[in-house]
């Protein structure tokens, strides 16, 4: 038993490093003081202070800031207002397992699917309104299709979990729909919001594939930068702008992690 | 229909009330139909359809963008697209398997870990799980690189010429693969192992269970739910990946997603990407139905 034990250990250890040592040798040449090849010539944040001179990194990390905030918004709304429209309400059988069967979609098929059908749809919207040329409308819109069922499943759940004591209470003493919602429901959900917004938020953050086919010439994203940099060579610069954006992800991880336990543990 | 009801503690009509809960679910609904339901339907038709020599749709249905993905061609049968649909099964399936003998230790050492530091492991794990893929992608180049040991070592052993680095190749896509799949295996199946009632692998050791028929009869079956959430959150996206065949295996190993990707990038034939993408979706579908033949009542999510 000593020596599975001591097996388990170390095969979990080198685990760890394989998935990070792609990661932390990104963050390690950051910093270092030279344009090409892989020996240390020193520490140096030059790479970080050139990228604030990037006019088109920063418009790529506008576009990606707007695209996320726009389209979690959005999706938020579209998402809760779904939830409970599907908790809420004596639906016959078949008609919930449709709208179920809906809702599973985007987490279920491979997301270049999703994306293949986006360019199609959009080629032929094309045809109707110049609006719908490559470009941030086109994703914001694809975005917010995939959001909306991540949030509605996340607060369906919470939905469920609160059970209907509360609300038949605030009925027995006479609250009023809009009351109802607003004062008793609404209140009760907002960790299940919330979780579904950071989710939401996330995930377009982390998006390529979808950004990738809707994006047109001028709005590109942090990750489609990065991937288009990293396709002719790899500079300095682009580990410093990866380097900042995991911190970034941590930073929303711990966020996250942080919210989840204190509802779990209220 | 009309009748009065209770409803969550309101006295209601029917009629009312259907009324009320087709206002909560039209926005939404409508949303997820117009942009969801109806392009999937659109991608479903567009793949009978033809391609014009400017690569414009052509609308003459027929089945010729199927025959050509099962490899009939003009100049007759070729393998090619077969054999890339067969490698993308053939990646997923190992990528799966090795992340999740790799996935069982790690959740032993995480759960193992006194309850203050378990959630930094943790947290340690999900923290590759959110990151961006093309960072995680490209972040092999470095390792990969001509001047790493890696490579050297390679070089020595003769796999590839000196100073050439180790992508793009299969070795590279799969290192890409388990690295970018492994998290979405050990979560879910974290969440079982943390569970799990250890009182039962301490009776099978007391009744002399070998290791393996340790693991076979107490420790499998309890970590199944779990196990089999990674399994399907792994395999699905695995088979359409196409960042990382892409960046690491380049023309030399090319999977489905790299396929559509071209369709309908510098290909500009959309009826046959739209073709590939449903045989993608066939695969998927299988692979769902194994699951929930399975696993009746795990839910995903």
């Amino acid at each position: 038993m000593r020596k599975i034990n001591l097996l388990v250990s170390i095969t979990a250890i080198c685990t760890m490093v394989f998935l990070y040592i792609p990661l932390l040798s990104v963050a390690f040449f950051s910093v270092n003081d030279t344009k090409y090849g892989m020996v240390w010539k020193g520490f140096t944040l030059d790479w970080y202070l050139k990228l604030f001179q990037n006019e088109m990194i920063l418009h790529a990390a506008w576009n990606t800031l707007v695209l996320a905030i726009v389209s979690t918004i959005v999706s938020t709304l579209l998402g809760t207002i779904l939830a409970i429209g599907m908790d809420r309400f004596p639906w016959p059988r078949k008609m919930n397992t449709t709208l179920d069967l809906i809702l599973h979609l985007p987490v279920i098929i491979p997301d270049i699917i999703f994306a293949a059908a986006m360019v199609v749809a959009f080629g032929f919207l094309r045809a109707l309104s110049s609006m719908f040329e490559p470009g941030l409308l086109n994703m914001i819109i694809a975005h917010i299709t995939f959001q909306t069922a991540f949030v509605a499943l996340v607060v369906r759940s919470r939905l469920v979990s609160i059970g209907k004591e509360v609300e038949e209470a605030a009925r027995d003493l006479y609250a009023d729909t809009t009351y109802l919602l607003l004062k008793v429901t609404l209140p009760l959900l907002m960790p299940g919001i919330v979780a579904g917004a950071m989710l939401a938020f996330t995930l377009s953050l982390d998006d390529f594939v979808i950004s990738f086919f809707t994006a047109g010439p001028d709005s590109v994203t942090l990750p489609l930068y990065i991937y288009a940099a990293v396709r002719r060579v790899v500079t300095p610069q682009i580990h410093a702008l990866s380097t900042l954006v995991l911190m970034v992800t941590i930073i929303m991880v711990i966020c996250m992690e942080r919210f989840t336990r204190k509802v779990n543990i209220k | 229909m009309n009748k009065l009801l209770i409803w969550y503690g309101e006295l209601i009509t029917g009629k009312k009330l259907i009324k009320r809960g087709l206002l909560f679910l039209t926005p939404g609904m409508l949303w997820l139909i117009l942009f969801l339901v109806l392009p999937g339907l659109i991608l479903v038709v567009v793949s009978f359809a033809g391609r014009g020599a400017y690569g414009e749709l052509v609308w003459e249905f027929g089945l010729g963008n199927y025959k050509r993905l099962i490899g009939y061609g003009i100049f007759g049968w070729t393998p090619d697209y077969l054999l890339i649909l067969w490698r993308s099964v053939w990646v997923a399936v190992v990528t799966t398997a090795l992340s999740v003998l790799l996935s069982y230790p790690l959740c032993f050492y995480i759960a193992r870990k006194p309850p203050r530091t378990r959630y930094l492991w943790l947290t340690i794990v999900i923290i590759p799980f959110w990151t961006n893929m093309v960072i995680r992608t490209y972040a092999w180049f470095l390792i990969l690189a001509p001047d790493m040991p890696l490579a050297k070592l390679a070089a020595f052993f003769k796999f590839i010429a000196p100073g050439m680095p180790l992508y793009p190749s299969a070795f590279a896509v799969y290192l890409g693969m388990i690295s970018m799949f492994l998290p979405f295996v050990a979560l879910p199946l974290f969440s079982s192992i943390e569970r799990l009632d250890w009182t039962l692998v301490e009776a099978a050791q007391d009744l002399y269970a070998s290791n393996t028929r340790v693991f076979m009869h107490a420790i499998l079956p309890q970590t199944l739910p779990g196990l089999s959430v990674g399994i399907i959150l792994t395999l699905v996206p695995a088979m359409g990946m196409f960042v990382v065949p892409d960046l690491l295996g380049g023309a030399k190993y090319m999977l489905v997603g790299n396929l559509i990707q071209q369709q309908f990038g510098t290909s500009r034939d959309w009826a046959f990407g739209a073709a590939i993408s449903m045989g993608l979706m066939v695969l998927t579908m299988f692979s769902l139905y194994l699951y929930k033949r399975r696993n009746k009542d795990i839910d995903l999510l």
